[in-house]
């Protein structure tokens, strides 16, 4: 992986960290652009990550950062630190643009090519791989690792590679509705031993 | 939807990392407005799937900041929600005819962008549940799939709401000059028009009409504005006798 930016964000405690992306996203909402600029070097190189990863091209990524960044400046109001971590408030919505993205393209894509064939190749231990470097990373990875093999390949099958819980049931050759039960236990456990969430 | 209904708090993994389809997500959104269960439980996955991009950071390259930024100076930040005015699309009866295109592409526009936006958290629950919402979520709600020209396209119906919702994702734009029309069928096989489709490919539309009676919906390409009354072959009809619950 590229290098890594801090991340002023632990969204684990409720340090000032955490405080200042709130914080941020608060000024944003009154219209501060130069507090938003603060939140987007803060918080950029992990939303265009997640984005990179989700949609593969980097030219399209960029432009569905810069769409998901418009979107959290327009929809800071919104955020409410009772509900959630401010980070948390903002991958959503860079992970769901990105979602949107792909499946757009392979919408329009099929109606060009008739129907395609589910060819595409089963991902190997994605998400494992994706962990690696730094402290936090570390933890992460611990947490991964307390997942079955199986409930991390759903997951990263359904979050970096932006497949439905039917799609990946399919890839996965498993019955229907099997797979949405093995993204939610996998997340659930990554919860708990993450300390993160309720 | 019974196996809907009973397996619909297991979908809240799923919905955290986006992998329900745009017909279940609408339905788990709808699910999500009345269940805080649901609420604490997907906020609390979201937190644990957001850990995992701490491994995936990578830092965009420095035009893009000069992009946003610009962005950002000619957009008006959207005020917080106090409450939900999503239009129900369902105007009075007697003005209903005379003004029925502009409300119902003016409800359907709503309704996409209540439904479309991207919204970390749902509403308070204490706000009404919309009128398609209500067909979505309603437990005698029942549905037909069908591939119209390479789009994915379902119709949900529940007689107890009296209306029908059509859900399309990837619909091909419509001929020059024309516009998709909606239509409910009755038992007779006489078609009553129900609404027009607005451009772009992904909707989520409240048929206009009662539906409770229909025996179906048709859908037929028409010039633009519409019309009283199919003016060329359906291109789907959605039979209501194959519905699935």
């Amino acid at each position: 992986m590229p290098d890594l930016t801090p991340v002023p964000s632990e969204p684990t405690s409720e340090g000032t960290g955490a405080l200042n992306l709130a914080e941020l996203l608060r000024s944003s909402s009154r219209g501060d652009q130069s507090a938003f600029a603060r939140l987007y070097d803060a918080t950029s190189a992990r939303v265009h990550g997640l984005v990179l990863r989700v949609v593969r091209d980097p030219a399209q990524a960029e432009e569905v950062t810069q769409e998901a960044f418009l979107e959290i400046w327009r929809t800071a109001a919104r955020f409410d630190s009772a509900r959630g971590s401010a980070l948390s408030w903002l991958m959503t919505i860079g992970h769901r643009k990105a979602v949107d993205r792909v499946r757009a393209a392979e919408a329009s894509s099929r109606r060009e090519t008739k129907y395609h064939d589910q060819t595409q190749p089963v991902a190997h231990d994605e998400t494992a791989e994706a962990v690696t470097a730094t402290l936090e990373a570390q933890r992460v990875r611990h947490a991964m690792e307390s997942l079955t093999a199986a409930q991390r390949e759903a997951i990263g099958l359904a979050y970096y590679g932006g497949y439905t819980h039917t799609e990946v049931a399919r890839m996965l050759d498993l019955p229907v509705g099997t797979a949405k039960t093995r993204i939610r236990d996998g997340l659930i456990r990554l919860r708990d031993t993450m300390g993160v969430g309720e | 939807m019974n196996a809907m209904s009973n397996d619909i708090h297991l979908l809240t993994g799923a919905y955290a990392v986006d992998a329900l389809d745009d017909l279940e997500r609408a339905r788990f959104e709808a699910h999500l407005d009345v269940c805080h269960d649901c609420r604490v439980e997907v906020a609390g996955l979201r937190e644990a799937a957001s850990t995992l991009t701490d491994a995936t950071a990578v830092a965009p390259p420095a035009e893009l900041r000069d992009r946003v930024l610009a962005d950002i100076a000619k957009v008006r930040p959207l005020p917080p929600l106090v409450t939900s005015h999503v239009a129900s699309g369902a105007p009075g009866r007697a003005s209903r005819r005379r003004w029925f295109p502009v409300l119902a592409v003016a409800a359907a526009l709503a309704l996409i962008a209540g439904l479309v936006a991207v919204q970390p958290w749902r509403d308070e629950p204490e706000r009404a549940l919309t009128a398609t919402e209500r067909v979505l979520e309603a437990p005698d709600a029942e549905s037909v799939s069908l591939t119209v020209a390479g789009a994915d396209t379902t119709v949900v119906r529940s007689k107890a709401e009296h209306r029908a919702v059509l859900v399309a994702q990837g619909m091909p734009a419509a001929p020059a000059d024309k516009v998709y029309e909606l239509w409910l069928q009755d038992e007779t096989g006489h078609l009553e028009p129900a609404g027009l489709m607005p451009q772009g490919p992904d909707h989520t539309i409240l048929l206009e009409g009662d539906a409770s009676a229909s025996t179906g919906v048709g859908i037929t390409v028409e010039p633009v504005g519409g019309s009283d009354r199919p003016t060329s072959s359906p291109i789907a009809v959605f039979d209501f006798s194959e519905a699935t619950t």
